[in-house]
């Protein structure tokens, strides 16, 4: 009776509302396209998939294909890659973040201060790709930036594009340059909105600026620096392909060191034949990655209501 | 009185470690905006400089006389363009109608949109579903298509216009407007800012789009900018041939280096010119996303 009951104002609904749902429909059906349908794709996880046969004409192996990924050694390899270099990316991306906002606020808004953030930010807006072509002019052996230097101060150069033991630094700090400083107006904004009368009294009552630093802005900025952490923790399997690819590409001599799951795949894609594959290493990187971002998300909701979007 | 010494150093030392990360920013902008003005054998001889010894806009001339680069950047211009319109409408469409809460399955079709930013389908079957069923390789929509509602705007865009006082629908729907009417004419025109900001966020992805290029376009006439980047930084014959059609030089005086240069620089080129604007409505709408996401 009561789900009668609801239908039939769900029904009303629809009639009444019916131009209002009508504007949401081509959203929905791009989204049916280009989200939901390949979703159904999952399947060829547990195929041996041909292109030919299709997605029903396709022999149903089961496991095999996740069997043949989890025997080898490369999931190891690609896994722990993706998630050190998204958890060095959140701790070192939060420090400089953090560190820049509070001496930039502390500055004062002067034109000096606003002409530095104008520059920080500028890296965020620039293409990975261009950041590869940047990355070129520092690393090439002979005539980039880094070796001429290291030439004209008698040291030994360094031959980057084959050395793999470099890269894991050589990423950290190029996520550095690209989005610290478009994290720290995210942190600035927040540090704006903390109480101005708090730091009144407490010069008024004699404390340095250090303290004040240390007593009012780092307590007060706990939550957002705690919440935006957390946020983040849910995309530590995402596989950074746009950074990663653009700056070391297929490059072979530096895949033990920089190869991501997405990277994995994306080569995969391009070169093997078994897409059935590589199409059940991305479901394992789907899964675990949803059931992060869910647990995330779960964990911020606890410690703070406002912060869901949805 | 010693606090105020310690504060004045204090000062000091924040502006060098600022001053010094937004050196580390700058710097490699003007070294490649510097070493693209330099003569070839120069830049070979003597490395990237910011200041070069002898200045030359061969390559320039060569990127702008060849084929490939023109060719790049209208399709980008394209893609940019038209998928930022096309976003917009499909995303300010939707976004409309869920807001204020008035419909019924608001909350059902927003866990759909949401869903989709959890868990996806894999570059696989993304890959097979364009191809194989929707034909899209080598078509100019593929750089489109894919991309063209994302729900983190669409959520974005929603909560802006919840802020709109839900009497001016109500009011104009007395009047007898229609629901896309008073989206045309109340709830665009009040959100200006919300549309610049989702706009440029939209056309920066547009602009920086390569994957789509990489996987599914042979035509070369159809390749976008940065895609040509990408072949370029690892490939120097590929630039090598651009100079060599743009100056009509021989292989050896063809200036393959700093064309390659030159091509980053007039593909960063908009980003610079639209910089005010980026900075406004970027951080204005990264500010919103920040508090409530």
């Amino acid at each position: 009776m009561k789900g009668l009951i609801m239908r039939n104002k769900g029904l009303r609904d629809l009639v009444y509302n019916r131009y209002l749902y009508l504007l949401a429909v081509p959203a929905i059906l791009f989204s049916i396209i280009f989200a939901y349908l390949p979703m159904i794709g999952v399947v060829i996880a547990f195929q041996d998939f041909n292109p030919i046969k299709g997605l029903w004409g396709s022999t149903w192996i089961g496991l095999k294909n996740f069997a043949f990924f989890f025997r080898g050694q490369d999931w190891l390899i690609i896994t722990y890659n993706t998630v050190f270099f998204n958890l060095m990316f959140i701790f070192t991306g939060t420090l400089l973040s953090l560190t820049l906002a509070i001496m930039l606020t502390e500055l004062g808004k002067n034109a000096a201060v606003r002409f530095m953030q104008s520059i920080m930010i500028l890296p965020n807006f620039i293409s990975w790709p261009i950041v590869g072509l940047f990355s070129v002019a520092f690393f090439t052996a002979d005539s980039g930036v880094i070796n001429l230097f290291l030439t004209s101060i008698g040291s030994k150069t360094i031959d980057f594009y084959t050395n793999a033991e470099i890269w894991p630094l050589i990423l950290v700090l190029l996520n550095l340059w690209k989005t610290a400083g478009f994290g720290a107006i995210v942190y600035m904004a927040a540090i704006i909105g903390i109480d101005k009368e708090l730091y009144e009294a407490a010069r008024i009552d004699g404390a340095s600026r250090v303290q004040s630093i240390f007593r009012i802005t780092l307590p007060l900025l706990k939550s957002t620096i705690v919440m935006l952490f957390l946020l983040s923790l849910g995309g530590i399997f995402g596989g950074n392909l746009d950074m990663i690819f653009s700056l070391v590409g297929d490059n072979t001599f530096l895949t033990s060191r920089t190869d991501t799951i997405d990277t994995y795949v994306f080569r995969a894609l391009r070169t093997s034949g078994s897409l059935g594959m590589t199409q059940a290493i991305a479901l394992y990187q789907s899964v675990v990655g949803f059931i992060l971002v869910v647990a995330a998300n779960k964990l911020a909701g606890k410690l703070d209501k406002d912060s869901a979007l949805f | 009185m010693k606090n105020s010494k310690i504060d004045k150093s204090l000062s000091i030392v924040f502006y060098i470690f600022a001053g010094l990360f937004a050196i580390a920013c700058l710097y490699p902008f003007l070294l490649v905006v510097g070493s693209s003005i330099t003569d070839e054998t120069t830049l070979l001889r003597e490395g990237y400089k910011v200041l070069p010894d002898n200045f030359s806009f061969a390559a320039y001339r060569a990127i702008f006389s060849s084929q490939t680069i023109p060719d790049a950047y209208l399709v980008t211009l394209f893609v940019t363009i038209v998928g930022t319109v096309l976003s917009l409408i499909a995303t300010s469409m939707a976004a409309y109608a869920l807001s204020g809460r008035r419909l019924y399955f608001a909350s059902h079709i927003a866990l759909f949109f949401y869903f989709t930013m959890l868990f996806s389908g894999g570059m696989v079957s993304s890959y097979i579903l364009t191809t194989k069923y929707l034909h899209l390789q080598n078509s100019i929509w593929v750089y489109i298509l894919p991309a063209l509602v994302s729900p983190w705007n669409m959520f974005l865009m929603r909560n802006f216009f919840n802020d709109i006082p839900k009497e001016l629908f109500e009011s104009a729907k007395l009047e007898g407007a229609g629901e896309s009417r008073i989206l045309r004419s109340i709830v665009i025109p009040l959100s200006l800012p919300a549309m610049a900001t989702i706009g440029l966020f939209y056309a920066l992805g547009y602009w920086s789009a390569w994957t789509p290029a990489m996987l599914y376009i042979d035509n070369p006439k159809l390749f976008s900018l940065q895609y040509i980047i990408m072949q370029i930084i690892r490939n120097v014959d590929m630039a090598q041939n651009i100079a060599v059609a743009g100056s009509q030089s021989t292989m050896a005086a063809a200036p393959a280096y700093t064309v390659r240069l030159a091509t980053a620089m007039v593909t960063i080129g908009p980003i610079i010119f639209l910089y005010p604007f980026l900075q406004r409505y970027f951080v204005g709408g990264l500010k919103v996303g920040a508090i409530k996401g």
